[in-house]
């Protein structure tokens, strides 16, 4: 396990929902400024709430959630605001306002901060470089394949240079080639210190990558990697 | 502010018809109540007008001498429910009998008719109570021979402007109602369609306070457009009708309080529909 400070840190959690599925209970783990983590686990275990409890949009029944030093059992409705703007969210289903230009869907997350109007154009199409988009600037999102739409999305995580970045299932869209461009551009994300938590199905990429995984069943953590030896993962809809 | 202007703008320009629909709804919510509105302005009016003629006349005995009338006009005028009190001498009676009533034409006698007290009150004193309780007090001169007030007129007026003021009232929280429900309903049908925005809005780190402004604006600005329309229409509408009744409009101050109710109603429509969205993101 990475020894720097974690930036999410699950403290006992549980959360549960009416009607049974996709709660998780006494959830322990931490993700450490830089690191890489996978969540892994078959559908219903958990990966999603433990994503949203992660951007403080479920509160735990019990325990504590703390990321980028915000905490589950303080935080305001302006405190989850501040929070979201120093982490990264990208989702399956993209997100993206459809009559909005890349560019725009872009700025929108700098705009909604009140970051000054001066600096957000160079900003955003310094975000957009880094995903390879530049020539997209004005396309809207049906003018581009999930692939790209899902790089915009990235584009405007990544806009607010977060601490975080929080991913659920960003390549469960996508094609084989789609999931490895987007893959390759969440590591080099990484790779530039920022933290990435990634909920997926694909353990053919998550056996690939070595980083380290943290496994849900039931909506327990059956797993974790940096505190286990390896062992076979549990196949997604088992 | 510049943003959530630019916000509201992009609103409309992606759906023009919803805005559209949402201000001519919230028009015709304000019209149905502005026009039955008008009908109470105008009924009320008419009221006023018909109450106006609700006067006392007290006979004076002849050979009262005008030392102790011009007396009796002095006291009278000073009681609280009196506007205005005149002496009418038998010459002023006959001369006003002749003139609206036929049968008078051939009386030349001044004496014909008595001298009398007319005694007109103010406004809010005449209902039947009031009205009997001055004529008592006029009975109590010595010189005044008998009052008259039409007394089964007043009372039967005072009956019906009762029942006009209850169904009015009532019949105008009924419309009332209906007109805050559909403009609630066409402000909400507008946060719902961009209910996804808001969410997304939410998830890149805007605050409640950032995300309802424009809608705020949104409100205000077709509150405002559907008052403005409502307005307009309510004032077309009596000229339809112009050669079959004579109608009075709203004065401007009640007109322009409807338009600003429409802003209200809005603005309080989209506050209520956003902050209830907000709370499911």
């Amino acid at each position: 396990m990475n020894s720097a400070p974690s930036v999410v840190r699950f403290a006992n959690v549980t959360r549960r929902f009416a009607r049974g599925a996709g709660g998780v209970q006494k959830i322990n783990f931490g993700v450490a400024k830089g690191e890489f983590v996978f969540l892994t686990g078959p559908s219903g275990a958990g990966k999603s709430t433990i994503l949203k409890l992660a951007r403080l949009e479920e509160r735990p029944d019990a325990g504590e959630v703390r990321v980028a030093g915000t905490s589950s059992l303080k935080a305001t409705r302006v405190d989850v605001a501040k929070l979201r703007r120093k982490i990264g969210i990208v989702f399956q289903d993209f997100r993206l306002l459809e009559d909005r230009t890349a560019f725009d869907n872009v700025a929108f997350a700098l705009e909604v901060t009140g970051a000054p109007t001066a600096g957000i154009g160079a900003r955003v199409q310094k975000a957009l470089e880094r995903v390879g988009l530049t020539s997209k600037l004005q396309a809207f999102p049906g003018e581009l394949s999930g692939g790209e739409q899902q790089r915009v999305a990235i584009a405007r995580a990544l806009v607010n240079d977060p601490l975080v970045v929080l991913a659920d299932e960003p390549t469960g869209n996508l094609d084989e080639r789609a999931t490895k461009a987007v893959f390759q551009l969440l590591r080099e994300i990484n790779a530039g210190g920022t933290a990435v938590l990634m909920a997926t199905h694909d353990l053919n990429l998550v056996r690939a990558s070595g980083y380290r995984t943290l496994e849900l069943n039931k909506g327990a953590l059956a797993y974790d990697s940096a505190e286990a030896a390896p062992a076979d993962l549990v196949e997604p809809g088992s | 502010m510049r943003l959530a202007l630019r916000e509201v703008w992009t609103a409309f320009r992606r759906s023009p018809g919803l805005s559209v629909l949402s201000i001519v709804m919230i028009a015709f919510s304000l019209f149905a109540f502005g026009l039955f509105g008008l009908v109470a302005w105008n009924i009320r009016g008419a009221l006023e007008r018909a109450e106006e003629r609700v006067e006392l006349r007290a006979y004076v005995v002849e050979g009262t001498g005008t030392e102790a009338i011009g007396a009796a006009i002095g006291d009278i005028r000073a009681f609280p429910e009196v506007a205005r009190v005149d002496y009418v001498s038998p010459q002023q009676a006959l001369d006003r009998a002749r003139a609206d009533l036929a049968e008078f034409k051939d009386v030349w006698e001044p004496e014909f008719l008595p001298a009398s007290l007319e005694v007109r009150l103010k406004p809010g004193n005449r209902d039947p109570a009031t009205v009997e309780g001055v004529a008592r007090r006029l009975q109590g001169y010595p010189f005044v021979d008998d009052v008259r007030f039409g007394q089964e007129w007043v009372r039967k007026f005072a009956i019906v402007r009762n029942a006009v003021t209850w169904a009015g009232a009532l019949l105008g929280a009924a419309f009332a109602l209906v007109s805050i429900v559909l403009v609630g309903a066409t402000i909400r049908m507008t946060v719902l369609s961009r209910a996804r925005e808001i969410a997304i809005m939410r998830l890149v780190g805007a605050t409640d306070g950032f995300i309802r402004l424009p809608f705020l604006i949104d409100g205000l600005l077709k509150g405002v457009l559907g008052g403005l329309l409502a307005l307009a229409l309510t004032w077309l509408a009596p000229l339809l009708v112009q050669n079959v009744i004579e109608t009075a409009f709203f004065p401007a101050w009640l007109a322009w309080s409807g338009v600003a109710a429409g802003a209200l109603l809005g603005l309080v429509g989209a506050a209520l529909s956003v902050g209830r969205q907000l709370r499911r993101v």
